[in-house]
Formats: C-alpha cells, structure tokens, sequence
C-alpha cells in the first residue's frame, strides 16, 4: 500500500516546483544574477601603482564599504538629489493635480467630444522621453524659440528658461507634458468603474455635481492615485532622459545634475564602474524607501478609514 | 498586488545598476584568430570615421587580398563612448584587433593594458608625420602605440565681408582679438565676435596647448598634472574675462541657437580646426563663401603656434591575435597614398601624414571655401607649427570637470581660474584615488 501510495504523491510534491522552474531560471538569470554583479562590483575597485603604463599595473582588489562612503560623502551626489527633489515637488503635485481635474472633467456628463479630448491628452505619453525633451528644448531656446519671438514683436521680456530657477519649470514642464495623460487615464478608469447607483443615490439627496465630484468621486479613486503616486515618485527619482537631453543647449545643466546622471558620468564619462555601481545600489535603495514607506502609510490611512 | 508591485520597482532599480554591467554584454567576436601567421587572417576593426568601409575595400581588393588579410569594419560611436566600450570589450579578452582612438585616449587604452606595442610591424611609418604627431603615439617612450590617422590644427575662422563691413582687421595676437571684440560690441551691440563654449573640452585643451601648456608630465614613476599651470591660467583668464565683460557670448556651441548665430552673422568667427568646413556647411549653409581661415591669433606677435583640436589614430590591442597582421593594415591605411585619397573623399579627414595633406583632395579647396583656393597649402604650413602636447591617464576626468566647472563659470561670468583649480584639483585626486603615483 505505502509503495503504491509513494509515486503518485511524490509526483504531486514535484509538481509545482516544476511549474516554478522556468520563472525561477529568468528570475535568477535576469534578475538575482545582474543585481548581484554590480552589488558585487560596489565592494570592489581598480589600483593602480606608478604611472600606470603597461601590463599588471592595474588590479581590481576588495574595497570594504570605501565606494559607499565615497558616494555618501560626495556633495555633488547629494547635491543631485536635492535639485531632483525640488523637481519633484513641482512635477508630482501639478502632474497629478491636472491629471485628476481632467478625468473627472472628462468624467462630467456634460463633456462633448470625451473620445477625442481624452485622446489629445494622452498623447504626449506616446512620445518617446527623448523627443519631448527636444522639442521643448527648441522651443526654450530663446534665439530660436517661437515664443521669444513673439514675445519680442509685443516688446515683452523675453525669459531664459534653461537658466536657474525657471530651468527647474522648463523640466518640470515637459514631465508633467508627457506624464499627465497616463495618469489621468489610471484614475479616469477608475472613475468609469464607480457604480451609477452611487452617482443616482448622491442626486436624490441633492447633491451638486462637484459635491458629488469632492465627495464621492476623489474618495473612491484613491486608490489609483495612491498607484499614480506611486510611479511618480519612482519617475521623478529615475530622471535622466530630460536633463541629459537639454544639457547640450545650455550651461545651466551640468552632467551631474540627477544622481542617476552623475551614475552614467562615473561609469561612461570617467570610467570608474565601481564607484557608480555603489550610487547605483544607494538610489536603488532610496527609491525603494521613499515609495514603499509612502506605500505603506496611504495602506495604514486606507485601513485605518476601514476600520472607522 | 504588494508583490507584482515590488517586482516591479526591482526590475526599475535593476535598469539602472544594469547599465553598469549591461555593457560587457556588447563585446565582439574577434580575436581567436590563432597566433602566427599561417594562412589567410581576418580582423577586426572599429571606427566612426564615416565611409571607413569603402576605404577598407580597397585593401580588401587590393594589397590586403595579395596578403591574405581580410579586414571587416564595425561602425561605433565615437571619441569617449569606444574608449568605454574598447576597455569592457579588452576586460573580457575580447577587444577587436583594430580601433580608432583619438590621441588624448591613448595614454587611457594603455594605462589599461588595451593597446599592444607596434614598432616592430609599421616599419618606417615614423618618416610620414611631424614629430609633434607621431610623439603622441608614443607617449614619450620607446614603444609605439598607434599610426596617427588624422589630426585637427587650429585656426581662426572669421566673416570675410562682415569683417569688412564692421571695419574690423582679421587678429593676429590674442591682445588683438580681444580689441577685436570690444570694437564689434561698440559697432554692433547685437553682434558677438565669437562665444566661449564649455561643451567642448577638447577646444580648451587645444588653446592651452598653443599657450605652452603641458597638462600631464612624468617624472620619474610619478605624474605631474599642470592643468593650471601658468599658460593654461593664462588662457583661462583670457577668456574669463571677455566673458565676464560682456565681449563675447557665453552660450554653448553645437546648439540650433549658436547654428542660427553663425547663419545670420549674429556670430561673425569662430576659433576651430581644420574640419571646420564641414561643420559650418551644417550649421551656416546660407553663408557659404563668405567665410575665411587665417591662422590662430598668438600671445607675442611674430610667433607661429597653433594646438590642436581633434584628431585620432589607428591603434592594435593586446587582444590581437595577429598583431603584426593589423599593424601592416594600420600603417597602410595611414600611410598609402590612395587610401588617404580614399579617406578624405569618404570620410573627409585630414590626414596626419604630412605627404597627403597637399596631395589629391587637398588640391583644391573645400567646397564651403571657393574664395579661399590656398585653403590647404596654409592648413598644411599652420600644421607644421602645431605645439607638442601632453595626455595623460585620465583626460576624461579633466574633461568632464571642465564641462561642468567651465559650464557654470561661464553662465555666472564667474572667476574662470577658480574653474581652472577646481579641474586641477579633480584631476589630480582622481589619479591619487586610482593610486597612480602623483608627484605634487
């Protein structure tokens, strides 16, 4: 009984394993293995001894925790992060704030031409970072832009938005450009998944249409404006494309403007893979602080609101 | 949900901590052909001089056929971008058997043992170049590390009939340049001679270069980095101060801004090198054969120095399997008469070996320059008079601290020596960190 019993029984112990097996492989592969390699290359870096010429003048030892200090330290790393911060607060605050104002407006029953509006909003998400970047650097640059020379014809002064504060405007601009149709579309999705019978329950009792926008609607899509949130606090970390696009055109943008652009300097512009693979582990931890620490306080709100 | 979102945000860390490793990835497939010479050989070259290809036809057909020694092109990105991909791809044992590589690079590709030494296989390749070219592949030692290929002496481009309409005298010393610039401001307001652009290092370099500056020097098992030096202060307070007094514009080159400025004569001269036709013919189409060349203006009248400004070589890894093989091609496509035709009509290069400056396409002037029918034969007698420089391991780091530290000086007309110190100091503590030997 007990042999007979075995096969059968052993096969179904296996049998999710082996279901597991190829997800694991490409997980490992792709994943544990890359990440593993350039934690591994943090604790390393290269010495040199005299002048450096020739073979066996050069070896990769164990540097210990010296990258990390090395990063922390650096003032033009921290330094990234507070401008990438200040970036931040204005991309993500106005590119949500547009996002939601336009779903519940395309949400409104009296929108005509919803499709197409809805459309032409999304649409800058379609192009790709690079492009975007630019094409508004075109139209910043005050020599060729077309503002400037209408600004001109009316006598008006004409601002250098690559240049100080507005810079961090004119970066600003072209995320929340190209980011806010995304978002709207995650709440507008949500918005058409409220239930009619709530919208008709909110009338009856008399409810205005922006009383049943403040207080029914905003309630009900937290959720995916925690999501939007959330993505865009990973985005504004991550900036890279639009400041290395627009670096050309002036001198206001230096290549270590966002700490990830001071990552690819180190690592492609003065060659020191150690040291960016450190960064590299630093943002990557940061990132995952800040966004799950925001994860986890909208979750304690959400249950806390529950429990109410 | 928790988890698909978390994978989610590992998979958006890993691009970044990938771009690091992602790029071992690219190596190539060259290098294993065996060790001597038995039988025919293929190599493996990289470059971004354009239409490389059709040059490399020509050996293929031709003496490289009778050799039996097959070369295939595999276009690259060019300047700091190969030297990253040279130095992974040599990492893994495979670096291709030939890359392009400009002259400040070099001293970098060999620090890390990329670049094998040639002097056995170019022969009498030496005879062809000025000695202050054929120097920078040697690095001062008695190796040799690469064929020059083409070189980019400074000159003064200028406005020819703006020149003439604003009274201005083309300036034969810097003091001149700068009372130059002065005098267009007051005849011209909106009009700038030319701009101080920190996009470019390599411009910086060359115009050190020509003041006598020598940025890395050994003594000894030590290098002496002299960024600011006395000439290269000098230089730095040259144009911090045409900066800072308004003179001169301080917005960067190569944008569609500075294109529009050079068209519409909003700029009226550039300081650039020899390739300049070709940029211009981009950037000012609408202006060509209103511009001239003369040589650089200097810092004591009567001398004759220029630096240089771009310019590259053909150099053999140590990753070579036929390392004689390829420094046969090298100094072929350096030194042949019809390759270096080949090389000016499809790539538009102008060739380091002095005997092809003035032969075939530079018989006549380049197309940008029909007012200007000597446009070569002077190219070629400022050539002659290019100052010696000096590179050292980690020009790439004094490259970027300037972009950066000039960048912002030049934004906020701020103290340009004090950028000069700033490169300086990046410089030598990146050597140090690296743990290079550093003589102070």
């Amino acid at each position: 009984m007990k042999s007979a019993a075995r096969p059968g029984s052993y096969r179904g112990r296996k049998a999710p394993y082996l279901f597991l097996v190829p997800a694991t492989v490409l997980f490992v592969l792709f994943f544990t293995l890359p990440i593993g390699y350039a934690v591994w290359l943090s604790f390393r870096k290269v010495e040199v001894s005299g002048l450096g010429l020739g073979s066996g003048a050069r070896k990769e030892i164990w540097a210990g925790l010296e990258n990390y200090s090395g990063a922390l330290s650096d003032s033009e790393l921290l330094n990234g992060a507070l401008r990438v911060l200040g970036y931040g607060c204005i991309v993500v605050p106005v590119m949500l704030g547009l996002a939601l104002l336009f779903a519940l407006m395309l949400d409104s029953e009296q929108v005509r031409l919803a499709p197409f509006t809805r459309l032409a909003i999304f649409l800058p998400y379609a192009v790709p970072g690079v492009v975007a970047a630019l094409l508004w650097g075109f139209l910043y640059l005050p020599d060729v832009s077309p503002f400037s020379f209408v600004l001109d014809k009316l006598g008006l002064p004409q601002p250098d938005l690559l240049d100080g504060g507005p810079l961090y405007l004119a970066l600003s601009n072209i995320a929340v450009w190209g980011g806010t149709g995304f978002n709207m579309i995650v709440i507008y999705t949500a918005l058409r998944a409220i239930p009619a019978e709530v919208y008709e329950a909110a009338k009856l009792d008399g409810a205005t249409p922006l009383q049943i926008a403040l207080r029914i609607k905003i309630p009900m899509v937290a959720p995916s404006l925690v999501l939007t949130f959330f993505f865009s606090i990973i985005a504004t970390l991550q900036v890279f494309n639009e400041p290395t696009t627009l670096k050309p055109l002036t001198n206001s943008v230096a290549s270590t403007w966002s700490p990830l652009m001071k990552v690819y300097q180190d690592a492609f512009g003065k060659g020191d893979i150690h040291a960016a693979a450190a960064q590299a582990t630093l943002i990557a931890l940061a990132t995952l602080v800040l966004s799950f620490g925001f994860l986890r306080a909208a979750n304690r709100r959400n249950k806390q609101e529950a429990a109410r | 949900m928790p988890y698909t979102k978390r994978r989610r945000l590992v998979s958006s860390a890993v691009a970044v901590t990938l771009g690091a490793t992602a790029l071992a990835a690219c190596g190539s497939e060259s290098g294993d052909d065996g060790d001597a010479r038995s039988g025919p050989v293929s190599l493996t070259y990289w470059t971004w001089a354009p239409g490389m290809d059709k040059v490399v036809d020509l050996w293929n057909k031709g003496p490289g056929k009778k050799e039996q020694i097959t070369v295939t092109v595999k276009k690259q990105a060019s300047g700091d971008t190969l030297v990253t991909k040279i130095l992974t791809a040599h990492k893994a044992g495979k670096a291709p058997d030939l890359v392009q590589a400009e002259y400040q690079a070099l001293p970098t590709l060999v620090s890390n043992d990329a670049l094998a030494d040639i002097g056995d296989g170019v022969g009498d390749a030496k005879s062809k170049f000025a000695e202050g070219v054929w120097q920078q592949t040697t690095l001062g030692t008695d190796a040799v590390y690469a064929v020059p290929q083409d070189i980019g002496p400074m000159m003064f481009y200028y406005r020819e009939d703006l020149f003439e309409k604003y009274g201005l005298t083309v300036p034969t010393t810097w003091d001149e340049f700068a009372e130059t610039a002065r005098k267009l401001k007051k005849v011209a307001p909106d009009t700038d001679l030319t701009t101080f652009s920190a996009n470019d290092s390599g411009l910086f370099a060359g115009l050190a270069q020509q003041a006598g500056a020598q940025w890395w020097t050994t003594s000894g098992d030590r290098w002496k980095v002299g960024i600011n030096d006395g000439a290269t202060k000098k230089v730095a307070e040259f144009w911090g101060g045409l900066v800072e007094e308004g003179a001169i514009d301080n917005q960067p080159m190569y944008t569609p801004a500075w294109n529009k400025a050079l068209n519409t004569g909003k700029q009226i001269a550039w300081v650039s090198a020899v390739w300049a036709p070709g940029t211009l013919t981009t950037a000012a189409p609408d202006t060509k054969g209103k511009w001239a060349m003369a040589p650089l203006p200097q810092w004591n009248a009567g001398e004759s120095r220029t630096g240089s400004w771009g310019g590259s070589s053909t150099a053999v890894t140590t990753d070579s399997g036929n390392k004689d093989a390829a420094a046969t091609f090298a100094a072929w496509l350096n030194t042949d008469g019809d390759a270096l035709n080949a090389l000016a009509k499809e790539g538009g290069i102008y060739p380091a070996s002095t005997s092809a400056q003035l032969s075939g396409a530079f018989t006549s002037p380049p197309e940008y320059f029909p007012n200007q029918p000597d446009f070569y034969q002077k190219a070629a007698e400022i050539a002659e008079t290019t100052a010696p420089s000096a590179w050292g391991p980690n020009v790439n780091v004094a490259y970027t601290t300037f972009k950066d530290a000039f960048g912002a000086a030049a934004k906020n007309t701020s103290d340009f020596t004090a950028a000069l110190d700033t490169m300086q100091e990046d410089t030598v503590a990146d050597l140090k960190k690296q743990g290079f030997g550093v003589a102070e």
